[in-house]
């Protein structure tokens, strides 16, 4: 159901600041919109996005409903140790999604 | 001539229609500048925000208010004892103020993300930065929206 994309550069070095890229198939409904029979359409986002690198939380995002579709981020991190970069997905209707990339750092 | 007129009180119709649709589309609620005040003021309480050190990157006219790129910045060493704690960012004219909060540690590294939000409308967007010493700062950019989001498809 869900699709996620992760870009995480495969190798940096140690202290290497490292710029990931995330990309999540969902419609992001704002609940604010009708159907074309004037019915309100229920709201449906993602509301949280967790970054984890090697179990230690990273970044954090906390989306709404002015979030287009399809969430996009890019952020950073410093590249610490060669491991897990964890990405988690948390919505509206008990939607969930994970995705990870490894890392190897010199 | 029979043709024409048809065209005409086809116009007419349409003109019409326009009108009614207008009329329409200003009815859903929206958020305020008042509302984005309050909705910063929750964020920061009782603290004083400062212009500046926020950088905040928007398209000045967005053809698409479906999706409009946004990458906010601070500059900072982000070592434990000075780093960006979060960045908020707020609308004055969308159905709610709130559009995205980024929280960050000093594991960050840099204090820059992009991302996509929707507008609702021809606005204001303020960016308000939190700091490790408890400070705030802010960076305001103005779009021009052509396709509103919230009301037509994308």
């Amino acid at each position: 159901m869900a699709s996620a994309l992760v870009n995480v550069p495969p190798r940096a070095r140690r202290g290497e600041i490292i710029e990931i890229k995330t990309l999540i198939s969902h419609p992001m409904e704002t609940g604010y919109r009708r159907s074309q029979l004037g019915a309100a359409i229920p709201r449906d986002i993602i509301r949280l996005f967790v970054c984890t690198y090697n179990g230690t939380e990273v970044f954090r995002a906390e989306l709404h409903p002015a979030i287009a579709a399809n969430p996009f981020l890019v952020f950073s991190t410093v590249a610490t140790e060669s491991g897990t970069i964890a990405f988690q997905w948390t919505g509206d209707n008990g939607f969930s999604a994970t995705e990870s990339a490894a890392i190897t750092v010199d | 001539m029979n043709r024409e007129t048809s065209r005409r009180t086809f116009l007419q119709a349409a003109a019409a229609g326009l009108g009614l649709g207008a009329v329409v589309t200003v009815a859903p609620a929206h958020a305020t500048p008042e509302a984005m005040q309050d909705a910063i003021r929750k964020v920061v309480g009782s603290s004083r925000v400062s212009k500046g050190r926020v950088k905040l990157e928007l398209p000045p006219l967005s053809e698409n208010g479906n999706t409009v790129p946004l990458t906010v910045s601070v500059e900072s060493p982000m070592t434990p004892a000075d780093h960006v704690r979060a960045i908020h960012v707020f609308t004055e004219l969308n159905p709610q103020p709130d559009v995205v909060s980024f929280r960050f540690g000093p594991r960050a590294g840099l204090a820059r993300v992009s991302t996509r939000i929707r507008l609702a409308n021809t606005q204001t967007v303020t960016a308000i930065g939190e700091l490790s010493d408890g400070s705030f700062w802010s960076a305001s950019a103005a779009v021009v929206v052509t396709l509103a989001a919230c009301l037509e498809d994308a």
